[in-house]
């Protein structure tokens, strides 16, 4: 009998961290020169998709984020989670995702989203150091809260990775404070009760959840889940400082789109956010 | 209902849902509002004598409880050992499920909320909680994946019969693990309104604590109707079939603090515990079966019900602690269990609890003379147009 384990995981939130890491302040620089921020989401492993990070930077994003595959992903939407199946039977893997970076140069901070066992299974510290290695400032990890991220923000902040923590609609306001304290880089709305996936309209919800998070916290505030159209990227983005596109750049390139088509939707989302 | 004495083997999971090194709270900042509202309203509703009393009379007069303990003198003649069968397939809807969803329905109705959604596997879940839904008249939505609709055809009639909606679990394995997987984006979207009625002690805390807690009466009903056959003492070994763990949950819970030996069989397909690698989904870290990157893997069983790669965490830990062995069983062990007990004691059991059989008479030999509890988990009413087939496609 071996009572003396540790656990697998402890459950205890780090303190705040006061100083900004490297990407935080980019993209807090680039809030504060009054331009709105744009970050893309796309499938890692799926068709020519370090192309496609080269060319949604190019064509303004001013941050990519790019989805590890995972089997049982169960904050997307379908749409994902066929990008997400699509890639692994590819043969898509952590490492041949984290290892398909190096070669790019998008010229602005690359995120990972992914769901947490994938790095549990490698271990916080290698995980943590390889994403490192590999050229990533940051990661989003939608099933760890912030009463389980002790481990992997220890291994994350020793490795310089910021995580940025999600906020959802109904997140009560202390909770909210304390998960705008934890987040490092920027702080994720979650525009919407629901899984990620195309909305043909944003609810009130995604707006006031952004005047919450922008009243508790000066980090920069980017809204995500549901935006499929430039019109409804300027709506979120009047409110906040940024949005975050995934699913409607995902089926583009489900449905066979390459870098061209990308760098095409990716620049309308840009001019309706500068214009607005 | 005996109340619990502390410490105890299988008592409260730290405030961080703990058990050991297994459990916690793995969901999106979204649900936790939800798992923090469940956690105390069970808390509340728990330690009320008027919420206890409106269950234990929902568990008597609608569900049948107490299940009874039946003695099968030629089965144990046979195996050279003394057999008893707690009968949770005599219970209303054919299994151990109804006790867990009797007890979340009415909490439901206690949160104010008027939809439940539901995984299941075998069907027995699902038909468990779209009873529940029409007796308390809410709405309910079950999800179930494609492969097992088809092996379990008619619990997805009872279900529509019952008035729920099916819905098809169409990714992945499109079996149980999915199923969890679209009831949580389910509950994602409308956890204001509607209650995630969980099947088994897995999940974010407070679901494998509640759920065990939930069928809590029919361990300490086992045990006692147990006592009054041996004079007093207890079974040398409690056996019951681990998927997600929630019979084996109830049946341990009653003889955790006895000197009893506590055994959950698994599939040999679907060997969480066996496999022994720590793994975090579906809302806790527990033993999850997984691929060299951390990819959760398929579990392949003759049975839909525990065609699951994960299992619930209190089950990890009694199996870190030496308090609970696991131990797999083949799918050909089962089919001769199955047919065993319905030749030898007129009970044709479900295809889950025939993995607990199967282990006792695999292991009868080392079990010579010994008495052993199994928990007949249901009965095997759902399983025997599989079993049809399997055994008259041998001829
Ligand atoms: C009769 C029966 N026993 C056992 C199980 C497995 O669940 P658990 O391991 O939670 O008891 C099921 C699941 O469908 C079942 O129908």
């Amino acid at each position: 009998m071996s009572l003396e384990l540790e656990p697998v995981v402890t459950g205890r939130p780090l303190p705040p961290s006061p100083t900004p890491g490297p990407m935080e302040a980019r993209l807090r620089a680039v809030r504060d020169s009054g331009r709105k921020l744009l970050i893309p989401y796309l499938t890692g492993g799926l068709g020519k998709w370090a192309d496609i990070v080269r060319a949604v930077a190019d064509a303004g994003a001013d941050a990519v984020e790019i989805g590890i595959p995972f089997s049982d992903p169960v904050m997307d939407g379908p749409t994902i989670q066929v990008a997400s199946e699509r890639a692994l039977a590819e043969g898509a893997t952590p490492e041949s995702v984290l290892s398909g970076l190096r070669g790019i140069d998008a010229g602005v901070p690359v995120l990972a989203m992914t769901y947490y066992n994938l790095a549990f299974h490698m271990g916080d510290e290698r995980f943590a150091g390889q994403m490192a290695e590999a050229g990533f400032s940051g990661i989003i990890l939608p099933d760890v809260p912030m009463e389980e991220q002790g481990p992997w923000q220890t291994a994350a902040e020793g490795a310089g990775i910021e995580t940025v923590m999600l906020a959802g609609p109904i997140t009560p306001d202390d909770r909210l404070q304390r998960l705008c304290d934890m987040s490092r880089g920027y702080v994720y709305g979650v525009n919407l009760m629901g899984v990620t996936g195309e909305r043909q309209s944003l609810g009130e919800q995604a707006e006031t959840l952004a005047r919450r998070l922008k009243a508790v916290t000066d980090k920069p505030v980017a809204m995500g889940f549901g935006i499929s159209t430039p019109e409804q990227a300027a709506e979120v983005a009047a409110v906040s400082d940024g949005v975050i596109v995934g699913t409607a750049l995902v089926r583009r390139i489900l449905d066979g789109g390459g870098p061209d088509e990308a760098h095409r939707f990716m620049s309308s989302l840009r001019s309706a956010l500068d214009a607005s | 209902m005996t109340s619990q004495t502390s410490p105890s083997f299988m008592g409260e999971p730290d405030p961080s849902g703990r058990f050991g090194r297994f459990g916690g709270r793995f969901v999106p900042e979204t649900l936790m509002p939800a798992c923090i509202e469940l956690e105390s309203a069970f808390r509340d509703a728990w330690a009320d004598a008027a919420f206890r009393s409106e269950l234990d009379g929902l568990l008597r007069d609608y569900a049948g409880r107490p299940s009874p303990v039946t003695e099968c003198h030629r089965l144990s003649e046979e195996l050279g050992l003394r057999l008893l069968l707690k009968r949770e397939d005599l219970n209303h809807t054919g299994s151990h499920k109804i006790n867990n969803v009797l007890g979340q329905a009415l909490l439901t109705k206690r949160m104010g909320k008027k939809r439940l959604v539901a995984e299941t596997g075998a069907g027995q879940h699902g038909v468990a909680t779209a009873t529940a839904a029409a007796l308390m008249g809410f709405e309910c939505t079950v999800y179930m994946g494609e492969v097992d609709m088809e092996r379990q055809k008619l619990n997805v009639f009872r279900m529509r019969l019952l008035g729920a909606e099916v819905r098809p679990a169409s990714s992945g394995s499109r079996t149980l693990k999915d199923a969890v997987n679209e009831a949580m984006r389910d509950w994602v979207a409308t956890v204001e309104t509607s209650h995630y009625c969980l099947g088994s002690v897995m999940g974010p805390h407070p679901y494998p604590w509640m759920v065990r807690e939930l069928h809590r009466v029919l361990g300490d009903e086992a045990r006692e109707q147990s006592r009054v056959l041996l004079g007093g003492a207890d079974p040398d070994v409690v056996v019951a079939c681990v998927g997600g763990g929630s019979n084996a949950a109830g049946i341990f819970s009653g003889f955790a603090d006895t000197a009893a030996e506590l055994v959950g069989v698994e599939p040999a397909g679907g060997a969480a515990v066996g496999g022994g690698v720590p793994g975090v989904v579906h809302g806790m870290a527990s033993f999850l079966m997984q691929d060299e990157w951390g990819q959760v893997e398929e579990a392949h069983s003759i049975s839909a019900g525990l065609d699951y790669p994960g299992v619930g965490p209190e089950h990890a830990h009694l199996s870190d602690i030496g308090r609970a062995q696991y131990h797999p069983v083949t799918d050909d062990e089962v089919i001769d269990a199955f047919q065993v007990l319905s030749r030898t004691e007129g009970i044709i059991p479900a295809l889950e609890p025939a993995h607990a059989l199967a282990w006792v008479i695999r292991e009868a030999p080392s079990l010579a003379g010994r008495t052993v509890l199994v928990n007949l988990s249901g009965r095997g009413d759902k399983d025997v147009a599989q079993m049809m087939d399997i055994l008259e496609g041998e001829q």
